[in-house]
């Protein structure tokens, strides 16, 4: 008797009421009553909320510096002339007008090695020394004293370069820091272990406001005489401590996802502690967690803005600084948003960037 | 048929080991020959795996002697880098690097253990990848491939830095039946060829045509250990016995 023949079935298209927009939108908006009564209730406050919201940030609103057209227009349209009156205080604070050119320059330059350092094409040995460059000519942009530009105590430096430089700081320096800790941690080394529980541990256990009050009060009481590190510097040293504690408990629930046949594999084929952890560890385990990672620079990003308190005039600190003026003290709302809108800008694009680079790590680590 | 010269180039003696309180590896004393091939079998929990993951210091042994070509095994960690260079090693689980191409897991461990230039690395690992005829997948991700391939390609791996010894722990028991063929062909061939073996595995088909010998263990002890023929005709320890006839049963 001959076998049966196994014979497949062609394959068929979808039918035409499963695909196409149509189809998709009676789906997903108007699937059952209760799903179309709540898209018509957002439909509806749209239609209530959109069109004053519109009145007062666009139609009425008064966009030259003119405090006198902002005062008559106060209530019904927005004062954007107080960013256009106050915006260089709020950019640069403090800084000595006729040079604001200064900090313009070393913000654009820290702006670009940030952009860059995010390409994958630039993440090789040079862009530590691109770095170091960078913050070195920052510093002398900004503090002067070099090449017969005045000096500028660094008391008076405010606005976006500080804010600028107190992230990129925390995050550049931290992101290193915060790998030792974590392979620290998961050292078989007790010494180094206890020593990297200890810190992380103390670090974390403490707000960021109480860190900063050490390190700019605390600290200089425990200095021997004479000695004196600058209150930037201090702040500096505290928050990018702060962050690369958090950051190594992140990095460990990366270490701890890999399973454990990864290492063993790695060592059966001779290779060393470091090169494991640069080769097989830490580019499976980083990207394991870069949504946790970016999460915690946005977080770090924002807490920028606690510098206040030991009065350093960040954005937020300059922005309360211009709205100091009697005459525009009215318009706080706009300024605040003129900052919020900046924050916004960086914490979205480093949400973005966040996606894009999981996409990116992703390849061929998921079953296609 | 390779030839055996009778310098061992593994020997254990009166080895020990505990996990915690649990005793597994037992005053183990086994001497294997270069160009031998042994299979290791035995119920789960009897130390099999244990026993060669001691011979690439995967698991530390704690009393007794353990040396490797001629190497002692202690904590001596150059001494260990050494012994694993000589050691392949072919996982259950695979264990590929999802996140290099095929290629880059070849080239990864000649490149930076063995020092070998980038084009040389590649070169050799392309032959080895013809050796377990995937070549043609050098440029996938290790996940693309199926559980045979990927098995060889683990196979392949451990080949690129030309060990003398190559261990396999239990290699084709994580794949799908219709896979195993092909991996066991590879590795019939490579015994063939003359390396040393120590294989942890259950396929008596590929024990008998390829070992020269054939070890059970139960208990964390060696019951009993012959040629491939006689362990599977004749049986002499009551627990072999007992094993055998419920593997071959069916």
């Amino acid at each position: 008797m001959n076998p049966a023949v196994f014979t497949p079935l062609a394959a068929r298209e979808p039918p035409p009421d499963a695909i196409g927009v149509w189809p998709w939108l009676s789906r997903h908006f108007f699937g059952s009553a209760a799903n179309s009564f709540l898209t018509l209730l957002v439909l509806a406050l749209l239609v209530v909320a959109l069109p004053p919201l519109f009145n007062w940030a666009v139609l009425h609103a008064v966009m030259p510096a003119d405090n006198a057209a902002c005062r008559a227009a106060s209530g019904v349209g927005a004062c954007w002339g107080v960013v256009a009156e106050k915006g260089r205080l709020i950019l640069f604070g403090r800084y000595p007008y006729d040079a604001q050119w200064r900090p313009l320059i070393a913000s654009a330059l820290l702006v670009l090695l940030l952009v860059m350092s995010c390409l994958r094409f630039f993440w090789r040995p040079a862009l530590v020394l691109a770095w170091l460059v960078v913050f070195s000519v920052f510093y002398g942009l900004m503090k002067g004293g070099v090449a017969e530009l005045t000096p500028v105590d660094t008391d008076r430096w405010g606005g976006l370069p500080l804010t600028l430089l107190l992230s990129s700081v925390s995050l550049v320096v931290a992101f290193p820091l915060a790998i030792l800790l974590a392979l620290g941690r998961q050292s078989q080394l007790p010494a180094i272990r206890t020593l990297c529980v200890i810190f992380i541990e103390f670090v974390r256990g403490v707000p960021l406001i109480s860190v900063l009050f050490m390190a700019s009060f605390i600290l200089p009481l425990l200095m021997p005489q004479g000695a004196k590190i600058d209150v930037l510097v201090r702040v500096l040293i505290g928050m990018t401590l702060f962050t690369a504690a958090y950051l190594a408990e992140v990095i460990r629930g990366g270490l701890q996802a890999l399973p454990k046949g990864q290492i063993e594999a790695a060592h059966s084929l001779g290779l060393g502690y470091w090169q494991i952890q640069r080769k097989i560890v830490l580019p499976q385990a980083l990207r394991l967690v870069v949504p946790a990672i970016v999460n915690t620079f946005i977080g770090a990003f924002k807490d920028t803005s606690l510098v206040t308190i030991v009065s350093l005039y960040d954005l937020t600190g300059a922005v309360q600084l211009a709205l100091g003026d009697a005459d525009w003290r009215k318009f706080f709302i706009e300024g605040q948003l003129f900052v919020a809108a900046i924050y916004f800008i960086a914490c979205f694009a480093m949400s973005r960037y966040s996606q894009w680079l999981e996409g990116h790590l992703n390849t061929g680590t998921r079953r296609q | 048929m390779a030839t055996i010269t009778h310098t061992p180039i593994i020997e254990f003696s009166k080895v020990n080991k505990w996990f915690g309180n649990f005793h597994v590896l037992r005053d183990i004393d086994l001497s294997v020959a270069r160009g031998e091939r042994i299979v290791v079998c035995g119920p789960s929990g009897s130390g099999k795996s244990t026993l060669i993951r001691c011979i690439n210091r995967l698991e530390e042994h704690q009393t007794g002697r353990l040396t490797v070509e001629g190497v002692e095994l202690s904590d001596d960690v150059q001494a260990i880098e050494s012994v694993r260079r000589q050691v392949g090693m072919v996982f259950q689980q695979f264990n590929l690097f999802p996140h290099l191409t095929v290629l880059d897991n070849l080239t990864l461990a000649p490149m930076w253990v063995g020092k070998v230039p980038k084009a040389q690395a590649e070169e050799r690992a392309m032959q080895q990848l013809q050796r377990v005829r995937i070549a043609e997948q050098a440029h996938k991700y290790p996940l693309q491939l199926s559980g045979g391939q990927q098995q060889r390609v683990a196979i392949a791996r451990a080949l690129c830095l030309t060990p003398k010894i190559m261990l396999f722990d239990e290699p084709t028991s994580a794949l799908d039946p219709e896979m195993i063929n092909e991996v066991l062909d590879v590795m019939v061939e490579l015994a063939n060829q003359g390396i040393t073996m120590v294989c942890v595995t259950h396929e008596m088909g590929f024990a008998r045509q390829v070992a020269d010998r054939v070890i059970f263990m139960d208990e964390g002890q060696i019951v009993e250990q012959n040629t491939a023929a006689a362990f599977f005709d004749h049986p002499q320890n009551e627990r072999t016995q007992d094993f055998l006839s419920k593997i071959l049963a069916h």
